[in-house]
């Protein structure tokens, strides 16, 4: 019988442990994917640190590191600059981890343009601890250490990752996109081949921010939590490319 | 033998780290280790290395924890308030296995403290400096000769045993010049199977990791951890002996303090006082052996110390407290004189401090 | 004598440092064991310059020179600091162009080199440095041309090539200074 439908090489065929209706499995599988179609995974080196996705190590096929809280660009730096031409190293990280304590180590291999790819998984929560505020939840929303919804009075706003790094001279490639549906989904891939590519192609520092969504912690069905990407998270957070040099470069 | 050369203790860090093959090196500006940052900026390029001045401490250590996955020789330097931020760094290295070469040229703390000479980090070099059950190996130079000494045998005692070897300096040692000689025995690093370079489908995935949510595996890591640890403690012990086989008093210093010490002990001699001195080279492993021949002769122990007395407790340790142990000390960046030892082991001799 | 501490203090930029690290290498070339030992951080700029140097014929114990035999002073805060730390039967070398008092003691040698106006009067400003430590070299009985020739070949830079000539001119005005 032809089989139609396969896990990616890249994956490694266990049970992941996120939550029902949780959007990681899907980007597992979308990075996963890629990692296949261009033939890297022999080369890649992937970093997860602290976070839902901390155990991505027991996912990914490829060489895996788990990093403290907030390094994994660093991480990614070493291990990208041990062996320049050999290494396709890559972050996963979410919200907290990437915009929050980890925010240093963020710009500053943007501003460098470390040749290195990022998915940063933003689902405006703090998954892992138990749904706590992250810097990425909007104004209003209800979390636990936001009992009474983000008072952007008291502690200030989300902010936008993408919008705030493209002001950079440094980085090569921001997309923001989304998982909530088959067609999103379809872009979401392509962003984050071509985050991929650049890295093969020596272009430097591209990282992809995925829209992503927390049923348990937002407590919704996941439907439901699909529905509220849309009408709340899109809103605030516009999906499109942010910042893509080289088509900048071909256009003039 | 080469030709020796004058060098800051600093360069002859950064030089013999080049030499036993380190090809990377990460950090932020710090008085008083920055010329190890100037030397490897200097120089990496030139020789396919890579230095990159890192946006903090934090990133820094994580740059090496990146380069150590990746089974490269790689450091990084900084003094007493850096260090303090690379301790979470140090913690996951430890967690990890992963080795690393971590220099301190400490300066006076807490808080930041001063920039002048100081040896008020033992605790957190011997005792860990990041969260949870582990050990570094702490070398202590106390000439520049050993700043590259040391430089060189941290790496390979990291490899060795995949742990972070720290070189203790301070800032006499990083700032002073000497001769030496950069004539080395470079052993080839080992081989270095469970680094995270690429599986180039040829194995299984490799994973760099300090998590392990299962209590019972946890545990079991520690302990095999702390087995390894047993086998450095039994096998590389370092520490020099001067003038202790008849020693009615002996000192106990390392780096600097070590250094006014003998002069102190020389003087003590001429004097008819029978001091001697014992400079533990590694300070983890503590040097446990000389301190318990010496305590069944000697009569007191004095610990010089640019703390308020941190090494003083390893020492009364090392001697199951069979004799008196008092300590000499200058904090704050100030630097005990050889009177001031000398004064110490003279009102010791004559049983004026208890 | 075995063991010869000097102790080096002036500004900073009066290449106190460097004069330093000059005799040092003078020292390692003669198979002296010797070190070098300088003030650093902020204060270096503008403020007062130190440096301890120890040439000796054993390993040098401590490297920081408290009771030095030799006080090299450039200015008139070092004397004021460090007149009194100088052992008994020791040395100062001032420069008496820029200190006007004379030295309290009187159980230790004194030479007063008018340095600044010398090295002024020569072309060379920035040289007060070596011409006293040309008097030092001709009070050790240590000074010939092959000797100093070798140590500036050490610390002067291969681009500064030209300059171990001046250097050395230099240090000769010290050491015929009477």
């Amino acid at each position: 019988m032809a089989v139609v439908f396969d896990k990616p090489h890249a994956l490694i065929d266990v049970p992941l442990h996120y939550c029902p209706g949780c959007t990681h499995g899907i980007i597992h599988r979308l990075v996963a994917e890629v990692i296949d179609e261009l033939g890297i995974e022999g080369k890649t080196i992937g970093i997860a640190p602290v976070g839902c996705s901390v155990m991505a190590y027991n996912y990914f096929n490829c060489d895996m590191i788990e990093a403290a809280h907030g390094r994994a660009p660093a991480v990614a730096t070493g291990v990208k600059r041990a062996d320049p031409e050999n290494h396709i190293v890559f972050t996963y990280q979410g919200d907290g981890d990437l915009a929050s304590i980890g925010m240093a180590e963020t710009v500053h291999a943007a501003a460098r343009n470390e040749n290195i790819t990022v998915i940063f998984i933003n689902n405006a929560i703090y998954g892992m601890t138990g749904g706590q505020m992250a810097p990425t939840s909007l104004p209003g929303q209800v979390t636990q250490t936001s009992p009474y919804g983000r008072d952007t009075k008291h502690c200030g706003f989300p902010i936008k990752v993408c919008e705030m790094l493209s002001e950079l001279e440094g980085p090569e490639y921001l997309e923001r996109v989304t998982v909530n549906s088959v067609k999103n989904i379809r872009t979401a891939k392509k962003a984050i081949k071509k985050a991929f590519q650049n890295q093969i192609d020596g272009k430097g520092f591209s990282l992809v921010e995925v829209i992503s969504s927390c049923p348990t912690n937002w407590g919704m069905t996941p439907q439901a939590a699909l529905k509220w990407i849309d009408d709340k998270m899109i809103p605030y957070y516009p999906l499109g490319v942010y910042k893509d040099r080289s088509a900048e470069k071909e256009a003039e | 033998m080469a030709d020796k050369v004058l060098m800051k203790g600093n360069e002859a860090i950064a030089e013999a780290a080049i030499i036993a093959g380190c090809r990377h090196y990460f950090g932020y500006p710090i008085t008083p280790q920055t010329e190890v940052a100037a030397y490897m900026a200097k120089k990496m390029p030139k020789i396919g290395g890579c230095f990159l001045q890192a946006e903090s401490e934090i990133a820094a250590i994580n740059m090496v924890y990146g380069v150590s996955s990746a089974g490269k020789r790689v450091m990084t330097s900084s003094s007493s308030p850096g260090i303090s931020l690379k301790g979470e760094g140090l913690s996951y290295l430890a967690g990890s296995d992963l080795p690393a070469l971590v220099v301190n040229v400490q300066r006076g703390g807490p808080g930041l403290g001063g920039i002048q000479p100081s040896q008020s980090d033992y605790f957190q070099a011997t005792r860990g400096g990041g969260h949870g059950d582990y050990h570094m190996i702490v070398l202590a130079p106390a000439s520049v000769q050993e700043m590259a000494e040391l430089t060189v045998k941290g790496f390979d005692l990291a490899d060795k045993y995949r742990m972070t070897s720290m070189i203790l300096a301070d800032g006499t040692m990083g700032q002073m010049m000497e001769p030496v000689s950069l004539d080395f025995d470079i052993k080839p690093a080992p081989e270095k199977p469970w680094a995270t370079t690429g599986t180039k489908l040829e194995r299984e995935h490799n994973i760099v990791n300090s998590l392990s949510l299962v209590p019972e595996e946890l545990e079991m890591l520690n302990i095999k951890r702390y087995e390894r640890y047993k086998i450095v403690e039994e096998s590389e012990t370092m520490y020099e002996e001067y003038m202790v086989d008849d020693a009615d008093i002996v000192i106990a210093a390392f780096g600097i303090a070590a250094r006014v010490s003998k002069n102190a002990v020389n003087e003590a001699r001429k004097q008819g006082i029978k001091a001697g001195l014992i400079r533990p080279i590694t300070l983890w492993p503590f040097p446990k052996a000389p301190f318990e021949k010496a305590v069944e002769h000697a009569n007191a122990f004095i610990s010089v110390e640019l703390s308020m007395g941190q090494m003083i407790e390893d020492v009364k340790l090392a001697t199951s407290c069979k004799v008196p142990v008092t300590l000499c000390n200058r904090v704050g960046g100030m630097i005990p004189s050889p009177e001031q030892v000398l004064k110490s082991i003279i009102e010791v001799n004559n049983g004026g401090v208890k | 004598m075995s063991t010869k501490q000097f102790l080096f203090s002036g500004f900073g930029g009066q290449g106190i440092l460097f004069a330093g690290k000059f005799l040092a290498y003078k020292g390692l070339i003669e198979n002296k064991q010797v070190s070098w030992l300088p003030s650093y951080g902020p204060e270096m700029r503008g403020g007062t310059a130190s440096c301890s140097v120890i040439v000796s014929d054993e390993p040098v114990g401590s490297p920081i020179v408290s009771n030095p035999d030799m006080l090299i002073a450039m200015n008139l805060p070092s004397l004021d600091r460090y007149e009194d730390a100088v052992v008994p039967g020791g040395v100062i070398f001032a420069d008496s162009t820029l200190i006007e008092r004379k030295v309290k003691r009187d159980d230790v040698t004194v030479y007063y080199i008018p340095a600044t106006r010398l090295a002024s009067e020569n072309g060379t400003p920035t040289l007060a440095n070596m011409i006293i430590v040309g008097k030092i070299l001709k009070v050790l009985g240590e000074f010939s041309d092959e000797a100093v020739r070798a140590a500036l070949g050490k610390v002067v830079s291969a681009k500064h090539a030209d300059m171990l000539e001046v250097n050395l001119n230099a240090m000769k005005l010290g050491a015929d200074y009477e």
